[in-house]
Order: structure tokens, then C-alpha cells, then sequence
């Protein structure tokens, strides 16, 4: 028996079919299994479209195996038919093939299975919407989020005994202690760069002494608080997204919340508390790191002694100069820390929103650095700073 | 002991016979889990693996599937010795076995019809509109409606997503059907639906079915026969039968409070089938009577 249905399983699946006084009979034979169904639904597909009118008879004794690709096969052959307008009989189904078809005939063909396909303008029509609409909502979530933000922070000054000293120590070891080497080379390297370009442009003129009064400048007023800011934000305002969207996935927040606990005091008022305190900290030692790189490079290539560069830098960079780049900080820390603690927050259900909300994070809170820049820069220049 | 005298140390191939292991070694550092195992499972029966926490049972599973190498012993699957086997036939037994893992395993970026299509894009060469029916039927046979074809696994309940990981092991026709913890996180309705959607499928698709599972309820309605790991090794059995086996895990096990409960319902069972069995018998006998 089990030999038998082998040989025949090596057979080829395929379909015969004769006419014989108006009644077309198609005897299905060999295997009609997954392996075998491309051709068989190319060759049935051919068969329903020449509508054969009348009575059509589907064999099924020949099928030695019958799986759900070839039930769905004779079941849709069969529904084809019959809405072509013949007469269909199915014959010779075994016991074991009448619960296959059975078990397939429960399908409901008429529900896309995919999301339609749209129109290029459509679709480009129906995204900017979406995401103008998308942004506008984001704003005004995040703006709502500051004000909360805002309240919590001024009430959390007001009773620091409430101010969870534990966690805000951890998030200034994480955030400032270790970002240092980084942030410290990065700027070193700046400094570097920075001096070596300055000195090619100055030296036609003969103004070497100039570089440091470019570096000075240049440092203190943008560059250190800049490129602290953006790696503080790569670093630790994706890792406040990814600590507090992990803590969303495994229900940690809503723990906190039934236990009494305000996430807001516990996870996000010691992380922005951390950050003030700790970029403008980074943000002084990356400007003392590139203008140390950038006195040894002009020691190296300009021959200007440290007694040298060190009069020209107290001449040439008020304390002004200074001021301007350090008041930038903490604001830049209130943003980071803001956005990466609020898509932390925004993350729901899967693992999967953890990582595309920790992209977004870095990506806002970028932009909103570079933003804040920009009007801190008119702000000075209307001041006259 | 005289060699020849022994069996051969390769049994025959057994058309019965699904799942062979013979012998089988577990080892993580120094720690055994499983020591000379042996486990047949049949072709066409539904087969129950339990087990404290922490004896191997989704270990044993991932071993026979071949994600984990055992330190020692034989594997067969569908008669082909799996360590033998060279790649090409290795991936031939895997098209012929479906697995569903405990939290469905779906790829999160894929709807529930793009899950299912991936095995038969990379094994069939079938048409498109072929594939999207395909994909109907399968998620019309795991019991889901069909409107879940175009969501992504994070749109569903845990329930359905349990459906769309079957309805996904299920797309190439498989002739094993291996479930790890099916039942769990479902309630109790979920969960006797899925138990009596497995063993309708099971008929239906004539599956050998392989199931990892703690819940008592679906060991006594839909398996055929219960394997227990106890101390490194397995002892298969019907559950009439193990209820009489003297171990203190097992007596535990079957005999505590949700072990009776089970019993109670598997009587209840028994004797519903029974009086139906007698209704039938009168009611034929009052047909007969009238005519």
C-alpha cells in the first residue's frame, strides 16, 4: 500500500481532461502537493478562463497526495466554475481530502491580504499631510511635556529633599564622568584642526599671532558648547530614550505609577538635574581641551611659546566671550535630556518603537541644539554681546 | 556482552515512527541536563513534553529542530539521521516540519500575511495572487479573521498572535508540527479553543504533533501520549498510565490540586462521551422501535 502510493507520489501532478456529451470531465491525478502546484495553477487558471459552460466534473480519484495548496487549488477551480456559470460536481474525495476541502472552503477570497497599492502623487500627497500633521502634534505634545517639565523642575528646587540623590549621582557619573575621554579627545582634536587651518589662512597675511584670538573665540563662544552638546546628545540623551523605553516595554513605568511613584520625579527630574549640571562642566573642559590642542599645534607649526599665546589669549578674549558660551549649556541640557526622557516615555508595546524612538530622540534633540544656537546668536547680536 | 549479538546499533527506518532520539546528551558547562534520553515519537499522534522548570524541555525541542547540538547521540527526523544528514538534506526535513515558538516569533516588521509568505517564497515558486490566497487560507484555518492579514504583529493580542505564528508554521504543509508553550498566556477560553483548533488541525492535516506544554487541560484532552522528563531521561506513556507510575515528581505532578482538577474534567470527559455514546444507542433503538 505505502509502496504503491510512493510510485505514485513520483508520479507527475496533472490534469486530463475530455469532453463527452456536453459534460467536460477533469481527472486530477499524481501528487498535489505545494512541490507540484505552480504549473497545475497556471494550467487550471487557463481552464476556468475559457468557461467551459455545462457540467464540469472535477475527478479527484487519481490524487495520490492532496496537501492545502492542492485543496485551495480544486476548491478555487471549483468556485471559479461555478461563478463562470457551469454546473461543478466534485468526485471521487476521499474521507481524509473531504476535511482538507472542507477545511479550505472557509476562506473569505475577497479580503485583500495587502495594503493596496497607491498612486506615487497620492501617497507623496498623503505622507507631507501625515507628517505635517505628525509634527504639529509632536510639538505640541513636547511643548506640554516642557511645561510639565517646567512646574516639576521649579517644585523639585524648591523641596530638593524630594530630589532622589541617589540616581541623580548615578546619572552624573554616566552622563559627565564618563564622557569625558571622548568629549575631552574630540575637542583636543577640534582644537587641533581648527589652529592648523588658521594658521595656513593668517600666515599670508603675516598675522600668525591671530590664531589665537580665532581659537579663543571661536571655542568659547560656539564650538566647545556645540560639539559637547551634540555628543552628550548621541550618547546619553539615546541612552535616556533606550533605559526609560525599556522600562515602558517590560511595564516598569506603569509599576511606578501604581506603586505610588511619579515617573516624571523618579526617572526624568534626576536625569535633566544630571545633564545641567554636568554639560556645562563638559562644555568647560571641551574648551580648555581644544585650546590646549590648539596652543600645542600653534607651538609646533607657529612657533608660538605658551608665555606668548597665553598674553595674546588674555588681550584679545573678554570674559564676555566666556559667559556667552557657558549660558548656552544648561539650556542645551534642558533640551537633550527633555527630548530623550519624552520619546523615552512615548515608547509603547514593542522592543521595536525602543530603537526607532532612540533615532528620533538624537535626531530632535540635535536639531533643537543647533536651533537654540541659532537664536542664542541673535539674541547676542541684538544685545550687542 | 557479544557484539553481534546486540541490536544494530542503527534501528531500521520505521515508517511509524516521526522523531527518533537515541542516547541523547545535554550538557551546558558541567551541568547535565539530559543523559542517554531516548524518545520515539509516532507519526500522527500528539505528543505532550512536561517537565519541572529547568529539565530541558524547550531544550530538547531546540536540539530536535536543530538549533542546539547535543553533546552526544543519535537524532532522526522523518528518517533521515539529522547529524549525518549534509546541508541540502537537512534543509529538505526542515521544509516538512513547522515550528511555533512561545511568543509567535513573528517578524515585527512584516504583517501577518508577509509572515506567512516567507517560507513559501523562499521554497515554492508559486504565483503571487497563489500566494495571497495561500495566505488566506492559512490565516483562515489558524482561526483568525481574515482582516489580520494586513496588520503587523504589534496590532495583535497575544492570542492572535499565537494564531498568526501557526498559521505561519503551518504554510509549507508541514508533517510535524512542533509548539512550544501553545497555551500559555491565554486564557482559559483562548486556551481550549487553541487546544481543539491544534487537534482539529491535526486531523485534518494528518500532523505529528510535538508540544512543549504545562497546561494540564490540553495534555488530557488533545495529547495522544505524555513524555515526562524526569532525572535526565523521558518516560512516555498515556496519562491513564502515568497516573499509576510511582515517581514522586510525576505523583506530584498528576496529583496535585490542578493535576485532580484535570483528572476530575478528563473523567467528566470520558463519561460524557459515554453517556452520549448511550443517547445514541437509545435513540437508535427508539428510531428502530418506531419504524
Amino acid at each position: 500500500m505505502v509502496t504503491a502510493a510512493a510510485a505514485v507520489a513520483d508520479d507527475e501532478a496533472r490534469i486530463d481532461s475530455s469532453v463527452e456529451r456536453g459534460v467536460t470531465t477533469l481527472r486530477l491525478a499524481g501528487p498535489w502537493i505545494t512541490r507540484t502546484a505552480a504549473p497545475l495553477d497556471h494550467d487550471l487558471a487557463a481552464l476556468v478562463r475559457k468557461h467551459p459552460s455545462g457540467t464540469v466534473v472535477l475527478d479527484l480519484s487519481g490524487v495520490s497526495v492532496l496537501d492545502t495548496v492542492g485543496a485551495w487549488l480544486v476548491h478555487r477551480t471549483q468556485e471559479d466554475l461555478a461563478t463562470g456559470g457551469a454546473t461543478v460536481r466534485v468526485e471521487g474525495v476521499s474521507a481524509d481530502q473531504k476535511g482538507l476541502l472542507e477545511a479550505v472552503s472557509r476562506v473569505e477570497r475577497d479580503v485583500p491580504v495587502k495594503h493596496p497599492e497607491r498612486n506615487i502623487l497620492y501617497d507623496l500627497a498623503l505622507r507631507t499631510g501625515k507628517s505635517t500633521y505628525h509634527f504639529r502634534d509632536e510639538a505640541v505634545a513636547m511643548l506640554s511635556f516642557l511645561g510639565m517639565l517646567v512646574v516639576k523642575s521649579v517644585r523639585a528646587l524648591l523641596h530638593p529633599g524630594r530630589i532622589r540623590f541617589i540616581a541623580l549621582a548615578h546619572n552624573i557619573e554616566t552622563t559627565g564622568l564618563n564622557a569625558m575621554p571622548i568629549v575631552g579627545l574630540l575637542s583636543f582634536l577640534i582644537g587641533v584642526v581648527l589652529a592648523y587651518q588658521g594658521a595656513d589662512q593668517l600666515a599670508r597675511f603675516g598675522a600668525q599671532i591671530f590664531v589665537v584670538n580665532l581659537l579663543g573665540v571661536s571655542v568659547l563662544r560656539e564650538l566647545g558648547g556645540l560639539i559637547t552638546a551634540i555628543i552628550v546628545a548621541g550618547r546619553s540623551g539615546s541612552a535616556f530614550t533606550a533605559q526609560i523605553g525599556t522600562m515602558q516595554v517590560n511595564q516598569e513605568v506603569d509599576a511606578m505609577e501604581t506603586l505610588g511613584l511619579d515617573p516624571i520625579d523618579v526617572l526624568v527630574i534626576p536625569r535633566v538635574f544630571a545633564l545641567a549640571i554636568t554639560l556645562p562642566l563638559l562644555t568647560f573642559y571641551a574648551s580648555m581641551m581644544a585650546i590646549f590642542g590648539g596652543a600645542l599645534m600653534s607651538y609646533f607649526v607657529l612657533d608660538i611659546s605658551a608665555a606668548q599665546f597665553l598674553q595674546q589669549f588674555k588681550a584679545a578674549i573678554g570674559v564676555n566671550t566666556f559667559w556667552v558660551g557657558m549660558v548656552k549649556a544648561p539650556v542645551f541640557a534642558f533640551a537633550i535630556a527633555m527630548v530623550g526622557c519624552y520619546e523615552g516615555l512615548k515608547v509603547s508595546g514593542s522592543a521595536e518603537s525602543v530603537g526607532r524612538l532612540t533615532t528620533q530622540s538624537v535626531v530632535v534633540s540635535i536639531f533643537l541644539v543647533i536651533v537654540l544656537d541659532a537664536l542664542f546668536s541673535i539674541l547676542f547680536a541684538t544685545l550687542g554681546i | 556482552m557479544h557484539k553481534t549479538a546486540e541490536a544494530p546499533e542503527r534501528e531500521a527506518p520505521d515508517d511509524t515512527v516521526a522523531i527518533r532520539v537515541r542516547g541523547l546528551k545535554t550538557q551546558f558547562g558541567s551541568q547535565v541536563i539530559h543523559e542517554g534520553l531516548d524518545l520515539d515519537v509516532r507519526r500522527g499522534e500528539v505528543l505532550g513534553v512536561v517537565g519541572g522548570s529547568g529539565t530541558g524541555k524547550s531544550v530538547l525541542l531546540k536540539e530536535i529542530i536543530g538549533l542546539i547540538r547535543p553533546a552526544a547521540g543519535s537524532l532522526e527526523v522523518l528518517g533521515v539521521d539529522m547529524d549525518a544528514a549534509d546541508e541540502a538534506e537537512r534543509r529538505a526535513v526542515q521544509r516538512r516540519w513547522g515550528v511555533m515558538f512561545q511568543d509567535g516569533a513573528l517578524f515585527s516588521s512584516m504583517t501577518v500575511a508577509e509572515n506567512i509568505q516567507v517560507p513559501l517564497k523562499e521554497y515554492t515558486r508559486l504565483s503571487r495572487s497563489m500566494m495571497d490566497d495561500l495566505a488566506r487560507v492559512k490565516i483562515a484555518m489558524a482561526g483568525l479573521a481574515c482582516s489580520a492579514a494586513t496588520k503587523h504583529p504589534s496590532e495583535l493580542s497575544g492570542g492572535m498572535r499565537k494564531r498568526a505564528a501557526l498559521a505561519r508554521a503551518l504554510a509549507l504543509d508541514p508533517e510535524i508540527l512542533f509548539l512550544d508553550e501553545p497555551t500559555a498566556g491565554l486564557d482559559p477560553i483562548g486556551a481550549s479553543a487553541f487546544d481543539e483548533l491544534i487537534a482539529e488541525l491535526q486531523r485534518s492535516l494528518k500532523l505529528t504533533v510535538f508540544m512543549v506544554t504545562h497546561d494540564l487541560d490540553s495534555l488530557v484532552t488533545i495529547c495522544d501520549r505524555i513524555a515526562v522528563l524526569v532525572d535526565k531521561k523521558i518516560v512516555v506513556d498515556t496519562y491513564e498510565n502515568l497516573l499509576r507510575i510511582d515517581h514522586p515528581w510525576i505523583q506530584e505532578y498528576f496529583h496535585g490540586p490542578r493535576g485532580r482538577a484535570a483528572e476530575v474534567a478528563h473523567a467528566e470527559h470520558a463519561a460524557d462521551h459515554a453517556v452520549a455514546a448511550q443517547a445514541k444507542a437509545a435513540q437508535a433503538k427508539a428510531i428502530g422501535a418506531e419504524s
